[in-house]
């Protein structure tokens, strides 16, 4: 037993419930902030900072909704299934009882397959909605996926030789102590691969061929609609702040308070957006030569520095 | 108000054929109340008229004058509106100046398949009284026999500033909650298919899109 006793887990619950919506709010404002970034990038306004709850709310109140079948309901639900999965087992605030979540019940590993989950049950969920642009996306998306998840492993793998754990609570607090125990510092190589292949995950220029809101009508969701859409949206938002978080754990060394967490998530985010803005799109092609060839080439280099760092 | 929907209440889809008909769902749309409560009607139709997604589909010439709106001269990005390639997802529908017959089916096609409520604003002299091709041969003349229209935007072409203006008005209309364009289309549903049907000679597709 994990939980001595009823009452233990019923609070765990609660304090995650609090975690899910306090970082589903910050991923959603924060999501408002880069497009407004992206816009003042481009001369423009931007949206307002409420546009993607309005957005949520009005995919929420639209009045019909038609159904594919039973998969087709299920893909949404698969999805954020995947994403509070994901933040679970993140500890969101290192040394704050309210904030670890279940991150002593679950370890890295766990972590990343929920990272997996919620694509492969989108896969299937816009699969049954019969559109051959979804099906187009989801064969882009998850080669993409497969393609970025290598570099991403092998700097996974790399830490985890490094601080000789698969807790995530113990990665993090192996980087206490100032900016120089970060694995920013300590593993840069590692890092370097990681964010590499955040690029990818996060689905900005160069690598939104997935998404591709023109020329294949928005990817794997095209035919998702209403309430469905509203769930997707919501779980856009909560998975993107998820994975910030994932990576300020695993490299640049936690938050002991929500400010820095704040400011760390968004700086992560940052570089995806500078890269976002500064380069146009990969065809897919490229983009999976691109990940199998420097990322990869740097992931495995990020082992052997580990190897070469434990041993020294 | 309601459209009772019992089992011999189906559509023919006759213009299929019988291998095709198994293909398509054959139930009439349906008409759909506002909630019961005021309030949440209200913050309801706040949401809808501060998150307007347009479909992207130039139906004719005006087309050009939707794109300068997300640039940075007009930008409207900040009234909630952005583009959507999908009818699923949007809610606006931007008729961009005149239809010609063969644009009408696919008109009708995409708007059945946008998801309630839905806006229609017409561009344009064009979708009012056929513009300067008033007596053209497949051009429509007037729009509205064919689709419910909310908003017309007249001119020709009407500016992108027109265009700003005209969907400033179409969220006043939607917050007052006088667009409800989806449910007259189905409360009058056989008037408006004979009307398409009408001019639509090669009717090859369900009677209604799902």
């Amino acid at each position: 037993m994990i939980f001595d006793s009823m009452n233990e887990w019923l609070s765990k619950a609660g304090y995650f419930s609090l975690t899910l919506l306090i970082v589903t709010i910050y991923g959603l404002f924060v999501g408002a902030l880069i497009e407004r970034i992206i816009a003042k990038v481009q001369g423009r306004i931007g949206i307002p900072y409420s546009q993607p709850f309005i957005n949520i709310l009005k995919n929420f109140f639209k009045r019909t909704a038609i159904s594919h079948g039973i998969m087709f309901y299920l893909g949404p639900v698969f999805r954020i299934a995947g994403g509070i999965g994901t933040l679970a087992f993140i500890p969101v605030i290192y040394g704050n009882e309210m904030f670890s979540n279940f991150s002593t019940a679950g370890d890295l590993f766990l972590v990343i397959y929920f990272m997996f989950f919620g694509q492969l049950g989108m896969a299937l969920g816009a699969g049954e909605s019969g559109h051959p642009y979804s099906a187009i996306g989801i064969a882009r998306g998850l080669s993409q996926m497969t393609a970025y998840e290598v570099p991403f492993a092998l700097a996974v793998i790399s830490i985890v030789i490094q601080y000789d754990t698969l807790s995530l609570t113990e990665i993090v607090a192996a980087q206490q102590g100032g900016w120089q125990n970060w694995t920013v510092i300590t593993n840069w190589v590692a890092t370097l691969a990681a964010m590499l292949a955040l690029l990818g995950m996060t689905g900005y220029s160069p690598f939104d061929i997935f998404l591709a809101p023109q020329e294949i009508p928005i990817g794997p969701p095209t035919e998702f609609h209403s309430a469905y859409l509203s769930l997707l949206q919501t779980n856009r938002a909560l998975f993107g702040a998820t994975k910030l978080i994932l990576f300020m754990n695993l490299f640049f060394g936690g938050a002991t308070g929500w400010g820095e967490l704040m400011i760390k998530t968004f700086l992560i985010y940052m570089v995806a957006i500078i890269v976002g803005v500064a380069f146009p799109r990969f065809r897919v092609d490229q983009a999976i030569r691109f990940f199998f060839k420097i990322p990869t080439l740097i992931g495995v280099m990020s082992i052997i520095y580990a190897q070469m760092l434990l041993t020294a | 108000m309601k459209n009772s929907l019992n089992t011999d209440d189906t559509l023919e889809n006759s213009g299929l054929t019988e291998e095709e008909q198994l293909l398509f769902s054959n139930a009439r749309p349906r008409a759909y109340e506002p909630y019961p409560i005021k309030a949440v009607e209200d913050f309801a139709n706040w949401a809808r008229a501060n998150s307007l997604w347009i479909l992207a589909f130039g139906t004719g010439c005006g087309a050009i004058e939707l794109r300068p709106l997300m640039t940075a001269r007009f930008d409207a990005n900040r009234f909630g509106v952005a583009g959507r390639p999908t009818p699923r997802q949007s809610s606006v529908f931007i008729i961009g100046g005149y239809a010609s017959v063969k644009t009408l089916k696919r008109i009708i096609r995409s708007y059945e398949q946008m998801q309630g409520p839905k806006f229609v604003i017409c561009l344009g002299i064009c979708p009012i009284n056929g513009g300067m091709y008033f007596d053209s041969y497949n051009t429509i003349n007037q729009f509205d026999q064919y689709i419910p229209v909310d908003l017309y935007a007249t001119g020709c072409m009407p500016r992108p500033e027109a265009l700003v203006a005209s969907i400033m008005a179409l969220q006043k209309k939607i917050k007052a909650g006088e667009c409800d364009g989806a449910n007259r289309y189905v409360e009058n549903f056989d008037w408006y298919k004979a009307n398409q049907k009408k001019v639509i000679k090669n009717w090859d597709m369900p009677d209604y899109n799902w």
